[in-house]
């Protein structure tokens, strides 16, 4: 199972920042290990987020996304009080969702 | 994103002035730095050592709770900038990282050795003892470094840290002092803090644990001395060793005052 | 291999009594470098090529720890002399080499740690305190500047056998130099000192346009 995101979602004027870290270990697939064996790819594949039940950010992830990513967008549209979900799925078919109150 | 155009205007000033045109390079990756700081992964590694502080486990179930980093039993908030501290209940002198090994040994139940076998971490993991330090190192984020100097111990550790620092040795005649005892050196681009006073110290101190971004790797002060020894051509200090507690309580103490940011991140 | 090669010259000066601590009328008076290093004896492991042996002072760095880099004058004088006399110039007599590989051996820092692996040959680690070629922008500066260093002091014999003996022994000229003996440790060959001794010295090199 994987660890929890840490999400700050802040309003400035009327526009929502979200800033996200993820715990991902994003191995590329090409990597070997200290025997030799290649290392099998793991990574984040689809992030979304949603806001009152609309999706207002997504996107297709691949490989070159560093370990550990840290993502930071913004939408129009939220108040304070309200929840933004985030959304995580990987090649593995691991899935992750944490949602954070707007500040 | 005040903040970032404020730290970026007074990059440009610093770059602007020509007394400071040698330090143009390195106010770039402070610039950096400090952008990066806002968003820094070592948080997922407090919030990892801070669920392993609060959760059971080892062969006696139990949490580190009751650990005692020298502010009493439990108490976490502002004990790093306190370490290397001394501890009566074994009679020496202890930094954060050695004290947390010994909460998990004499709490936990977990032996010496399970604990110590991966020291630092690396491409297979990152060890729990390293998590746990970060979180610890984070309650005491924005504090000034007040390392104790009262029990004899910890001034004797200070004044043996000194001797360390200043020792010549090895095929390249290095001592810590080389590199770190004068102001405004660097090695190649790398600005060399002066160890021996406060505003350079807190420059030893401040960053670590750090979040390497090569590697995506949790580096502790432990793993840092261990590094600097290596560069120094040195054999390699033994882990958790009383040398190292020496090394530290001589830069955290030549640092008092000086305000503590928490965990890092380096390149 | 190099802690053999204290001259005898050095023993007798850490004998003698110009180098013994005051004794202090305190009675909480310790000893806090021998305390040190007893712990540095008990808390260091040898790993890779890095050996215990290497927490053994030399001569100069005994004189040099004990002192706070700072000896008597007399002691400097006769050291200085010792560390000279540990120079060997090239048999033939040929100083310099070809200043494109003294760039190279400028530019590497490798050697001696206990991740490096054994043997020779080693960087010269010139560029790490010394500001060098103008065409290279990463340079550090516990050292001086050796940009226009030829063209600044000339180019004649007597300033290559400085510049090679400095290299071999930077103790032979200031005891208790930050920089390290390449030569007298073994680290860098006697064609690899001539290199970089054209580096300097040599009217092509880029250090001196």
């Amino acid at each position: 199972m994987a660890d929890p995101m840490k999400i700050r979602a802040a309003l400035q004027g009327d526009v929502v920042e979200v800033r996200v870290l993820m715990a991902h270990e994003m191995e590329t697939g090409t990597r070997k290990d200290a025997s030799g064996k290649v290392i099998p790819a793991h990574f984040i594949q689809t992030v979304s987020a949603t806001h009152n039940g609309n999706t207002v950010f997504s996107a297709h992830w691949g490989p070159a996304i560093a370990k550990n990513p840290f993502l930071q967008f913004k939408f129009k549209g939220g108040s304070k009080g309200d929840k933004v979900q985030i959304t995580w799925t990987d090649n593995q078919g691991d899935k992750r969702t944490d949602e954070a109150t707007i500040s | 994103m005040r903040a970032r155009f404020i730290l970026a205007a007074t990059a440009g000033i610093a770059l602007a002035m020509p007394v400071l045109a040698q330090t143009g390079a390195s106010a770039d990756f402070q610039k950096f730095r400090d952008v990066m700081e806002e968003d820094n992964p070592a948080e997922l590694f407090e919030a990892r050592g801070e669920a392993y502080w609060k959760t059971p486990s080892g062969p006696k179930h139990a949490s580190l709770e009751q650990c005692d980093l020298g502010l009493g039993p439990g108490v976490v908030a502002g004990a790093y900038v306190q370490m290397p501290r001394y501890f009566a209940d074994v009679d020496k002198v202890m930094d954060a990282e050695s004290r947390v090994v010994h909460c998990m040994v004499t709490l936990q139940g977990l032996t010496y050795e399970a604990v110590t076998r991966q020291p630092f971490s690396n491409q297979s993991g990152t060890p729990a003892h390293v998590n746990v330090v970060t979180y610890v190192a984070g309650q005491s984020r924005n504090m000034p470094i007040a390392v104790p100097q009262r029990h004899p111990k910890e001034r004797e550790m200070y004044q043996i840290g000194k001797e360390i620092f200043n020792f010549r040795a090895g095929p390249y005649d290095f001592a810590c002092a080389t590199c770190h005892g004068t102001d405004g050196k660097r090695i190649r681009m790398q600005d060399l803090p002066n160890l021996t006073r406060p505003e350079g110290a807190i420059k030893a101190v401040q960053g670590w644990p750090g979040y390497r971004m090569t590697g995506g790797l949790m580096l502790t002060s432990q793993w840092r001395m261990n590094d600097c020894f290596r560069q120094q051509r040195f054999p390699e200090p033994k882990y958790l060793s009383d040398t190292v507690t020496a090394i530290l309580t001589y830069q955290a103490v030549n640092a008092k005052g000086q305000i503590y940011r928490g965990p890092g991140i380096k390149r | 291999m190099i802690r053999s090669k204290i001259p005898l010259r050095t023993l007798a000066v850490l004998a003698s009594p110009a180098l013994l601590l005051p004794v202090a009328a305190a009675d909480d008076y310790r000893d806090y470098r021998a305390e040190a290093m007893a712990m540095v004896k008990r808390d260091f492991q040898a790993k890779g090529i890095a050996g215990l042996d290497r927490l053994e002072q030399d001569g100069v760095q005994a004189v040099c720890n004990r002192t706070g880099n700072h000896p008597p004058a007399d002691v400097v004088r006769r050291l200085e002399q010792d560390q000279m006399a540990s120079v060997r110039f090239p048999a033939d007599g040929k100083l310099m080499g070809d200043w494109k590989e003294g760039e190279k051996l400028a530019q590497n820092g490798r050697g001696f740690t206990w991740t490096d692996k054994p043997g020779l040959p080693v960087g010269g680690n010139c560029y790490n305190c010394h500001q060098i070629s103008p065409k290279e922008g990463s340079y550090g500066t516990v050292g001086p500047s050796l940009y226009l260093f030829g063209k600044k002091r000339g180019y004649g014999e007597d300033i290559q056998k400085y510049v090679y003996s400095k290299i071999y022994n930077a103790k032979a000229y200031n005891l208790c130099s930050e920089m390290p003996r390449f030569g007298y440790i073994g680290a860098l060959q006697e064609q690899q000192i001539r290199h970089l001794v054209a580096l300097l010295l040599d009217p092509e090199s880029p250090v001196n346009q």
